[in-house]
């Protein structure tokens, strides 16, 4: 840095370099200084105007009281009477037509499972996965097994009423001893791969009968109408097909009760009824009802 | 750079362009970083003389009318060039291009883009001199200020005087045909995007929305601002494609160029005095019209410099003196560096640069029509579902969804059937037809099956194939795949 300034005229700030590299003091054009005041008011203002200064256990509101959150809501209002209004003729056939005409309808049966996805998120997805894939004790959507009637109507059932799944333990009689559950358990197992006359089952087969599991699931392990019971035949588990599993689940059977309350170790298998817990339930039951048809396997 | 001999630190190894080239020719000063001075001192105001490189500015400039005029071509009961955002089309007469297929705008894109470094590696700025919208707008409005207040010295004048009636008189005529030819800029711009005559009839009824209004004002603002009052400070200030095209041009590029060594030492005629010895003097005679008539108001006889456009109507300008004085034209001319250097011209089919330029352009050329001829009228992209990927049905056979999504790009009703091939035993589940509209996407879920006894791998292919019902050319593959346990 040199001591004196070769150059006292042009306003460098006296920084020299290398004989003559020097750093100018150029002021920003007058334009971008009076921005840069107006800026300061501004701060002034928009402190006054927002509620910007947080208190302890408060915070300034401002000169309106305008908030973020209220401003969200107004849009989101503005958004959805917008949507109410473009869609208000699907959502008045959707809330009028029997739910098998609406599966009938092409265009409105896209609309009902295009505008459920998010409620099927909301609502089924915690027990059915999001792609009504199911979940391990939870039943699987997509597949065309249905303990209560895959039909479009008795969709909607389930959501209305919701469905109780109930099974004894040990029988329906309740008489039947450990070794007698192993006998069955290898019998229904034996079903489900299609070996069910087998010699090596016959044991369990006349457990079958002794128990009086044919009330329920038919006297081929094939319920006679969907009342809740498993089809033993097919390839799907309610429960699952681990051979122990099968043996507890015929042990301490589904949903027993015990002086008003569940039983230790019994299954679990309740669906709440949706009625109430929907938001404008009547037809959003409707329309997941159509979803859920429509994930796969519905009939 | 004339200094090089004396300057100590001019690196003899160096390899300059200028290597192997006659460097004693003042032309050559001007390659490399030089400052080259701006005209500052107020609004140029340019004189404007007729010739041949004035008659082709007026060729290149009425190209833009296609501008205007093209909105309200019409084809098919609709507009023939339409953008339409809202519905995610382009129209282009009988073309009509998707988003799935804007990869061919991108190739005309890239095609304009190496049109650019091509014609100027040529030719220099050949797209600032006569077809850039800033100068032709520029152009034309200052024709107009010389129709409204005159010739450049009483437009001076005027500039000059004080504010009175008699300037008022004169400025507000010139700003209202300015304005109108804003308005007419911003509403043909947005006139792509909306169909013109609706938005005529919307202007009528004061019916236009927001968006249309801003932008339409806003580019007439812009427009008038840009062309009237900002003229060349655009082109020496702001554009970058100025500068880029600056960078562009090298020794064997023709631009217009002063002939310093048939010019200099310039100087006025005169007859010499009795007595007196008639100095030795160049064909310049100083006369400083080529001057006078830039539009950007740099002074050519300095080389070529950034604030050049390349229009040549400096040429026109010199000529137009040379005639007068009764020697040969071309003191000014498109001529290279390298031809001053005393270097045979390089015919551009034999250049290099040239050569990868036009490669690129033949690409994007050849591209383009490839995607034109093979667009597709269908189009189909088959999405599988993911949660879950596959089902267990109750038989044991493995099902997976699928959602294929159609895309009708015609203007018909389609009806496309769906079928899949795989497996033997595949079988699948899917509506008889679906119909899609004109330009919209139509979806269809789709079930797929395997007994699991058939399933060999994870990962089994299959095709996915769409049909158009009313026109069994009209079909798309699909190469999707089948998951299972």
């Amino acid at each position: 840095m040199a001591q004196h300034n070769p150059w006292p005229d042009e306003g460098n700030t006296g920084h020299i370099w290398d004989e003559d590299i020097r750093e100018l003091d150029n002021p920003p054009p007058l334009w971008w200084m009076l921005a840069f005041y107006a800026g300061f008011v501004m701060i002034v203002f928009y402190a006054l105007y927002y509620p910007t200064i947080p208190w302890t256990d408060s915070h300034y509101k401002g000169m309106t009281g305008w908030t973020q959150v209220e401003e969200y809501k107004e849009d989101y209002q503005v958004l959805k009477n917008w949507r109410d209004q473009k869609f208000a003729q699907e959502e008045e056939q959707l809330a009028a037509l029997p739910l098998k005409e609406i599966i009938e309808n092409d265009e409105l049966k896209t609309y009902a499972v295009k505008t459920s996805k998010v409620l099927f998120g909301d609502y089924c997805a915690g027990c059915h996965g999001a792609g009504g894939q199911g979940n391990p004790n939870f039943p699987v959507l997509a597949d065309d097994d249905w303990l209560w009637g895959g039909k479009i109507d008795q969709i909607y059932t389930a959501l209305e009423k919701g469905r109780i799944g109930n099974m004894p333990a040990r029988g329906m009689m309740g008489n039947l001893n450990d070794e007698e559950v192993e006998q069955v358990a290898d019998y229904v197992i034996a079903l489900a791969n299609g070996n069910g006359d087998d010699a090596s089952v016959s044991a369990g087969k006349a457990v079958y009968q002794k128990g009086m599991c044919l009330a329920c699931h038919g006297p081929q392990g094939k319920p006679l109408a969907a009342n809740g019971a498993t089809n033993l035949t097919d390839q799907i588990w309610r429960f699952s097909s681990e051979r122990d599993e099968v043996i507890k689940t015929i042990k301490y059977g589904v949903m027993v009760k015990k002086d008003g309350e569940l039983a230790p170790n019994t299954r679990n298998a309740v669906m709440p009824s949706f009625a109430d817990r929907l938001p404008d339930a009547e037809v959003n039951m409707k329309r997941l009802a159509v979803y859920v048809h429509a994930l796969g396997g519905g009939q | 750079m004339s200094d090089q001999n004396k300057d100590p630190h001019y690196d003899a190894t160096h390899k300059s362009q200028l290597e192997g080239m006659e460097t004693s020719n003042k032309n050559l000063q001007n390659i490399g970083v030089e400052l080259l001075s701006v005209h500052t001192d107020g609004t140029v105001h340019a004189k404007r003389i007729s010739g041949r490189f004035r008659t082709i500015k007026w060729v290149v400039a009425a190209m833009w009318l296609t501008f205007f005029l093209g909105p309200y071509l019409q084809w098919d009961g609709r507009q023939a060039i339409l953008f339409d955002l809202v519905n995610r089309q382009f129209h282009i007469f009988g073309l009509t291009i998707l988003p799935q297929d804007i990869w061919v705008l991108a190739m005309m894109l890239l095609f304009a883009a190496l049109a650019l470094a091509a014609t100027t590696a040529v030719a220099g700025r050949l797209w600032c001199g006569y077809a850039c919208f800033q100068t032709v707008w520029m152009d034309v409005f200052t024709w107009l200020e010389e129709k409204f207040e005159g010739n450049p010295n009483k437009r001076q004048k005027l500039e000059q005087q004080p504010w009175n009636l008699d300037k008022i008189r004169k400025k507000v005529p010139k700003w209202l045909a300015w304005a109108f030819i804003g308005f007419m800029t911003g509403f043909s711009f947005v006139a792509y995007f909306d169909p013109a005559l609706d938005l005529w009839a919307r202007l009528f009824t004061l019916e236009w929305t927001s968006t249309e209004t801003i932008i339409i004002l806003g580019l007439a603002a812009a427009t008038v601002f840009f062309a009237g009052f900002l003229r060349e400070q655009v082109c020496i200030g702001f554009c970058p494609y100025a500068r880029i095209q600056g960078a562009m041009i090298d020794t064997e590029t023709v631009v217009p160029t002063y002939d310093v060594d048939r010019g200099e030492p310039r100087g006025r005629m005169r007859r010499p005095k009795p007595g007196e010895e008639a100095p030795e003097l160049g064909d310049c005679i100083d006369c400083n019209l080529c001057v006078a008539v830039c539009p950007t108001g740099v002074d050519i006889r300095k080389g070529q410099q950034f604030g050049c456009i390349t229009c040549g109507l400096c040429i026109d300008a010199c000529d137009s003196v040379m005639e007068k004085i009764k020697k040969p034209k071309g003191l000014i001319r498109y001529a290279s560096l390298a031809e001053f250097g005393g270097k045979p011209f390089t015919p551009f089919y034999k250049r290099p640069r040239v050569l990868v330029y036009t490669g690129i352009m033949t690409f994007a050329a050849v591209a383009m029509i490839w995607g034109l001829i093979n667009m597709s009228p269908i189009d189909m992209k088959v999405l599988h579902e993911r949660a879950p990927l596959f089902v267990q049905m109750s038989d044991g056979s493995i099902q997976n969804k699928y959602y294929a999504k159609v895309v009708n790009k015609t203007d018909q009703l389609l009806e496309a059937e769906i079928t899949v091939d795989g497996p033997d035993s595949l079988i699948y589940i899917v509506d008889e037809k679906i119909n899609v509209q004109p330009g919209t996407v139509g979806t269809a879920t789709l079930l797929v099956r395997i007994p699991k006894g058939d399933i060999e791998q994870t990962n089994t292919p299959i095709d996915i194939k769409v049909q158009d019902l009313n026109n069994p050319q009209v079909k798309e593959t699909y190469e999707s795949m089948f998951i299972s346990p």
